[in-house]
This record gives C-alpha cells, structure tokens and sequence, in this order.
C-alpha cells in the first residue's frame, strides 16, 4: 500500500473530498476541471492543509488532523511535478537538478545525477539556464529534479499540459518507465482520457461538491 | 580639479551617513516589504501608510519627530542615554537615522514590487524538494528579488545624499558631523561671495549622483544578462 489518503477541505463554497487507497502503480485521479484534483495533490505534498482526515505515505503518516500530526512539506519525501515546470529561473539545469538532492540525505539518495541524466536524456542540458529549454526539455529537467530529492513518490499535475503534442509521447514514455522500471508509486492528475488510458493502472474519481 | 581638505571631509562625511543609512534601513525595509507583499494581518493597510510618510509629510516634521523620539527625554533617546551612555543627537549617527528614514519608504517600494513578482509557487516547489522556509527564502526568494534590493540600496543612498530637512531639523548643521553635502551648499550659499564653493560642491554633488545612477544600471543589466543566458 504506497498512498492511504482520506482528505476534506473547504475551499469557499467547494468541498474537496476524496479517500482512496493507492498500490504500487500509477494512482489516476480523475474528473471535471474544478473538482478538487490538484489540492488533493497540495493536501499530500503539505502545501495546503486539509480540514480533517489522514494522509499516509508508504506506511509512513504525514498527517493526521485527529492526532495533530501535521508534517511540513519539506519532509515529506514526496517529488511533484506541476504542469508549469516551475523550474528556479536563476538556476542552471544542473543546479536545479541537484536542489533538492543535496538536501536529501545520503541514505535518501537513490539516484545520482549521471543516473538521472542518462534516464531521462538531459545530459546535453546540464549548463543551460531554464529559460532556454523547451516545454519538453523542461518538464524532464522538473521530473529529474523531483526523482533526485530522494521521493519516494510522485505526484504529477498534468505534467503534459504545457507541452506541444507532438512531444509529448516521449514524457508518457518517461513517466512509464518511472511507473515500471523503477517501480516509483505515482499519484497523477489529468483530464485527458487518452493519456489516463494509457498510464493508469488504478482510477479514482474526483467528483465536485458545494455547500 | 583638487578638492580642499574641508571639500574631502564633506565628500567623506556625506558617503558614511548614507552609507550608514542604508546598511541600517535595508533590513528593516526588506522585513516590511516581505510583511506587505505577502503577509496578511490585520493593520497592514495602516503599516503600508505608516510607511509612506516620510514620502508625503514635510522633512521638517520628520526631524521634529525624531528629536521628539530621540531627544533626552524620548523614549528611545532617554534608553540610549540611560543604558548605554549614548546619544544621537547632534552626532553623524542621527543623520544617518534620519537618512535612512527618509529613504525607507522608497527603498520598501522597490523591494516590495521585486517580492511580488516572484512566483510563490515556485517557492511550493522548492518546499517539496526539501527546503525548510528560510532555505527557501536564502536560495530561491532573496536570489530572485536581489535587482530590486540592488535598486532599494542605490534609491536609499541617492536620496540618503541629498537628504536636508529632515538632517538639520534634527542633529543641526555641525561642521566635521553632521555637516553632508547638501547641508554645506546650503551654509556656503548663506556666505556673500562663496559662489565657487557652491559652485564646487554643487558638481561633486552631481558626479556623486551621477556615479551612483551608472552603478546601478550597470548592476541591474549585469542581473538581467546572468538570468536570460542563452547558452548558444
């Protein structure tokens, strides 16, 4: 059992609720635009705080509303991925790359950076600024950024969104062989079903409720 | 052209209170700008005004207040002299106070506009990757928003220099003390026939002025260029 979410928030007149259970895979959270989809995503990574609920990580609690534990975001060990990059713009790629790696701890560490070049095929990027870099080039650089913090899972915000479609079967790619070969548990967020068809192995529906 | 001793020790006396000026405002300035850019508290639309009124009051009123403040018996003034034996009244270090009052509210704008234009998110993504808040704010927030402090620091020291109302209300016009450039045209243009002092001291005014435009240009488009680096 690699995610164990049970969340509620109230966001003005919206409720985000959700509870699922995600194995080993690829957990798709689908659903209309709206819904909740991505502060479900926020609520796990620790950037938002739910209202009530539990969210467990690899056997291990982030949060617990009854039991106050609430951990920080910065040590949760889990790497996301957002459909902007969000790439540090002062940094070249290597340095974001190694951000959050020299970070992590050694016993964290389970990728170096010639590993997580040669994975995702940015090795030729390594002294290019973020501004330089296509939405292809980018989204890879953030998916190695995240892979070399030591997560010990991913969270994906439509990490397709932003990049031309004709490129973007080469990030499917990656993220399969992130799903399969390195057998890295995935939460991701997508409303296109084509892309949902093709990388899901387990599905939950978000579905949007008001007050 | 030479300057004369006295010309030196104005020029010396003018760079070490502004200089002064803006080391002692800039963490202050930085603080409130972060409070108004992303702080949200009750009173901050009062602190915001609080923060402009060196920019809207007469300097007068400002020197008044701060000898108010400072003086033997003000609050601060009566702590200083009481715990510490010192005093800033009628020394450089209270032009250098009024200076850097004076200049806060321009240097906040500008490091508050620089904060707001970085992306909070990006500052998310930093949490995820393990960075605790103040590792954040040293290598992802502070980097970011450095050409608006870099314009916060040449703002607060240009018109640190030609700060006058606000100096001779409160520590007087002290030759060696609290004696700046502006306050020295001032006194040379109350003497009959000093006009090549004035003259003189009006374009070291204007060299100083000038220099600390060009610095700043130079150091904004040095930012800018590190940051576009197209690697060709």
């Amino acid at each position: 059992m690699s995610f164990d979410v049970d969340v509620k928030k109230t966001l003005g007149r919206h409720v985000v609720e959700t509870s699922f259970v995600g194995r080993d895979g690829l957990t798709l959270l689908s659903g209309p635009s709206g819904a909740g989809k991505t502060s479900i995503l926020n609520m796990m990574a620790g950037l938002m705080r739910p209202d009530e609920g539990h969210v467990t990580i690899c056997g291990d609690k982030v949060f617990d509303a009854a039991a106050s534990v609430n951990r920080p975001a910065h040590k949760r060990r889990l790497g996301y991925v957002f459909q902007d990059g969000r790439l540090f713009p002062h940094l070249r790629v290597r340095a974001n790359l190694l951000y959050g790696h020299k970070l992590a701890t050694p016993e964290d560490r389970w990728m170096s950076l010639e590993e997580a070049t040669a994975f995702l095929g940015i090795g030729h990027l390594l002294s290019r600024w973020p501004g330089s870099l296509s939405g292809g080039e980018a989204q890879r650089v953030a998916i190695g950024r995240a892979l070399l913090s030591g997560a010990r899972a991913l969270l994906m915000d439509e990490p397709l969104a932003s990049i031309d479609p004709a490129r973007r079967d080469e990030i499917i790619d990656v993220i399969l062989r992130i799903r399969d070969e390195l057998g890295l548990p995935i939460v991701y967020v997508t409303h296109n079903p084509a892309e949902a068809d093709r990388l899901a192995t387990h599905r939950v529906e978000i579905t949007p409720s008001f007050l | 052209m030479a300057l004369t001793a006295e010309e030196w020790e104005i020029l010396h006396l003018s760079l070490k209170v502004s200089l002064a000026a803006v080391v002692i405002t800039l963490p202050l300035a930085f603080a409130l700008a972060w409070a108004l850019a992303r702080g949200r508290f009750p009173g901050k639309l009062l602190l915001d005004a609080a923060v402009h009124l060196p920019l809207v009051l007469p300097p007068v009123v400002i020197g008044w207040l701060l000898l108010m403040i400072f003086g033997p018996a003000g609050p601060i003034g009566s702590l200083l002299e009481n715990w510490f034996g010192l005093t800033v009244m009628f020394r450089w270090t209270g032009a250098a106070i009024a200076a850097g009052i004076m200049a806060l509210p321009l240097m906040v704008r500008a490091i508050r506009l620089s904060i707001e234009a970085v992306d909070h998110r990006i500052e998310d993504a930093a949490r995820t990757l393990g960075a605790s808040p103040a590792y954040s704010f040293w290598t992802i927030l502070l980097p970011l928003c450095s050409p608006g402090v870099a314009t916060a620091v040449i703002l607060g020291f240009a018109r640190s220099i030609g700060e006058f109302g606000a100096t001779i209300t409160f520590v007087s016009n002290i030759p060696g003390e609290t004696r700046t450039l502006s306050l020295a045209i001032y006194s040379a243009l109350q003497v009959p026939g000093a006009d090549a002092a004035v003259w003189r001291l009006a374009m070291i005014s204007i060299c100083l002025s000038l220099g600390a435009l060009l610095f700043s240009e130079a150091v904004s488009r040095r930012l800018r260029s590190e940051r576009r680096g197209h690697v060709l």
